[in-house]
């Protein structure tokens, strides 16, 4: 048992060096050219796409403003205790019109009544009102600055509005995801807003639900194409799969815009159903800018992400299986939904989950045919970008959507593996 | 597949309503792209089908909507600064792409999972949040409304694609043939050109066509990165769909089909070629 001979020392290579050593030297090496061979791409990535990524998601949370502006009365306002009912102290005033001046002098105080305006609206009005005479103020002069300002607008006197300062007056606030959850800090911490103001639940549900929506159409409509693309002869399913691929590289834009001449009320689809009968001239379908025109474009679009995983997968299952379900007895339903359809599942997984992340984060079709009911989160994330500017509502919306879609991403990694992604 | 002679009517029946069934999902494939040509064509401003169109009188069809393409300054820009920013973002994509591939396809890579899911994230990530993110970053070290703002930007997008389809390429790379080149004294450089790259051409080309559709047709993160000097045959669409719709988009929309054709007829051809090089039957 114990006759293998002990030459006494480790294995050496070629030069010398044991032989370990020389494999983990030679193993690092290959690790580290890999590497610089990455490198570039990944810093590239870095600074191109994950900085930005992450400088948004910073400034869901930024709340520099406040502090920025209204330096002194930030420290002064800190020890007051908004719950005893009292206005804030004579110090509190002092700083507020010390800091007000400077603002009105570099033009400032309208930002950051327009920042407060999101969590309070109407202190807009107050800072921009009062700015306009702060410019005068005369600070070491006046007795008390208390009585000054409310004097020049009663509002300085409402502690809802010295509240609203105090609440945002910190560096980071989680104001903006309590706005983009539809609640607000009251009088004793978070609560949800009036039915009547819930805006942004409501979208991110009916963006769900229309994501589903569209997904599960896919399904319906892939599966039969899918399944015909695999079983038919080599030379027939290329041929078929040209007018697969061709939507898939076509312009998202030219297929929107075909969308949006063929549902118009004047379009060819209204036409045609004129022309046979079916619809009144009269009575045209409404059939763009709602839900409907939304889901149909959409998919449309997304229907070849959901035919090509599907497609891959049912080439790999042999056809013999069905004909051996069917010579042990069972017939053309019981082969198909107890044989097939299980082996297809990985395909609709794999193809479902592609469509709904990418169905989710749409802006282009729903923007063009979507009209006021069919719009996604993503719209209004780029209203709040270019129209109200608020920055930090939209990156608070942003990093809630961003949230969804990698929760989906690393059950899909998980699932199919990013590896297996195929195209064309 | 075919019918058997034994089929019973049910399974007729069944089989023919099928194939209709199928019929019908690849019109609702098709025609939507194909309805645009015609119309494109119409001598109207309208969009749809007018009287003399159907019954084919000549006076129904003009080539009124591309003259208006091609004689406005505005959509000319836009096609000019498309053919600008494309072709760079692509170059870009496709040089740093085709590298970190070769590098993610080497044996014995640390965290390669973790990198190869970051690679791939400006595909998954919506394009509204990178856009957001590239506005508010960009803006901020002054490439917001810049040409190379936009062609990083495009670039990053084009990543993934490139990613994808040259490592694909480069599972059926048979490595023995860099380890044979060396051997008879090739260094690594030549190695690559006159070995490696012959072979992973095709997946590289249809890398670079994947990224070049991707910034060409790109009209989001275009819209906040670029500024009106970088607007773009989408962005142009884009906001002549949604404001004043005219049917010069139509026209636009044709000559669009008719490079995505022959894209994917490059595509195709490659993507057969390369399984001919690995030695599988072309599918």
């Amino acid at each position: 048992m114990s006759d293998t001979t002990d030459t006494g020392g480790p294995v050496l290579a070629a030069d010398g060096t044991p032989l370990k050593r020389s494999l983990a030297r030679a193993l690092r090496r290959q690790k580290l050219r890999a590497l610089m061979l990455i490198a570039p791409l990944l810093l590239f990535i870095l600074i191109s796409f994950i900085l930005p990524v992450a400088d948004m998601l910073y400034r869901s949370v930024k709340n520099g403003i406040v502090a920025d502006t209204l330096p002194r009365t930030v420290v002064a306002i800190a020890d007051w205790d908004a719950e005893s009912g009292d206005l804030p102290s004579e110090a509190v005033y002092a700083a507020m019109a010390a800091d007000l001046k400077e603002a009105a002098a570099a033009k400032t105080h309208t930002k950051v009544g327009t920042r407060l305006n999101y969590e309070n609206p109407g202190i807009a009005s107050l800072f921009r009102k009062t700015g306009r005479k702060a410019k005068k103020f005369d600070i070491e002069g006046v007795a008390s600055w208390k009585d000054e300002l409310i004097d020049i607008n009663k509002d300085w006197g409402d502690i809802d509005n010295w509240r609203t300062i105090q609440t945002y007056s910190p560096r980071v606030t989680q104001g903006y995801f309590l706005n983009a959850v539809d609640m607000r800090v009251g009088t004793d911490g978070a609560e949800l807003r009036p039915e009547a103001e819930r805006i942004y639940m409501n979208l991110l549900g009916r963006t769900l639900w229309m994501s589903l929506a569209i997904t599960v159409c896919c399904i319906i409509l892939a599966y039969p194409v899918a399944w015909i693309l695999a079983n038919l002869p080599m030379r027939k399913a290329n041929i078929l799969m040209i007018l697969v691929l061709l939507p898939f590289w076509t312009s998202l834009l030219v297929r929107t815009s075909a969308w949006k001449i063929l549902l118009q009320q004047q379009g060819v689809i209204n036409d045609i159903l004129v022309w046979i009968g079916l619809v009144d001239d009269s009575a045209r379908l409404v059939i763009i800018n709602n839900q409907f025109g939304t889901i149909v474009a959409m998919t449309h679009i997304l229907l070849p992400f959901m035919i090509l995983p599907m497609y891959s997968v049912m080439q790999t299952i042999p056809p013999s299986y069905l004909r051996a379900a069917k010579s042990l007895g069972a017939t053309d339903w019981t082969a198909f939904w107890r044989v097939y359809f299980p082996q297809t599942v990985p395909g609709i997984g794999a193809g479902s989950i592609l469509v709904f992340i990418l169905a989710i984060g749409y802006y282009i079709t729903p923007a063009l045919v979507g009209g006021t009911k069919g719009t996604f989160i993503s719209n209004q994330i780029a209203f709040h970008i270019s129209s109200s500017l608020n920055w930090g509502l939209a990156s608070a919306l942003g990093a809630i959507l961003l949230a969804v879609v990698l929760v989906l991403y690393w059950a899909y990694d998980k699932i199919v593996g990013i590896d297996n992604v195929k195209l064309g | 597949m075919a019918l058997p002679p034994y089929a019973t009517t049910g399974q007729r029946v069944w089989h023919y309503t099928f194939r209709v069934i199928c019929g019908l999902i690849f019109f609702f494939l098709i025609a939507p792209i194909v309805v645009v040509i015609p119309l494109s064509f119409n001598s109207q401003d309208f969009f749809t089908f007018t009287k003399e169109m159907l019954s084919f009188d000549p006076a129904g069809y003009s080539l009124k909507h591309y003259r208006d393409f091609f004689g406005n300054p505005d959509w000319q820009d836009a096609l000019w600064n498309s053919i600008k920013i494309a072709p760079a973002a692509t170059l870009l994509s496709v040089s740093l792409g085709t590298l970190a591939a070769i590098g993610l396809s080497q044996p014995h890579v640390p965290a390669r999972r973790a990198i190869m899911a970051t690679l791939i994230s400006p595909m998954i990530v919506p394009l509204i949040i990178s856009a957001a993110g590239m506005y508010f970053f960009y803006s901020r070290i002054g490439l917001a409304g810049t040409y190379w703002g936009v062609v990083l930007a495009h670039a990053a997008l084009g990543i993934p694609f490139v990613i994808i389809t040259v490592t694909a390429t480069l599972v059926g790379f048979d490595r023995s043939l860099t380890r044979a080149a060396a051997n008879m004294g090739a260094d690594p450089v030549t190695t690559f050109f006159r070995v490696q790259m012959p072979l992973i051409l095709p997946g590289v080309i249809s890398g670079a066509l994947f990224a070049f559709i991707t910034s060409f047709d790109e009209v989001v993160v275009v819209i906040f990165v670029g500024s009106a000097k970088q607007q773009t045959l989408p962005w142009q669409m884009f906001t002549g769909l949604r404001e004043q719709i005219s049917p010069t988009i139509l026209a636009v929309a044709t000559i669009l089909v008719a490079i995505s054709i022959a894209l994917l007829t490059t595509v195709e051809l490659l993507r057969r070629r390369s399984e001919r090089l690995r030695g599988m039957s072309p599918g």
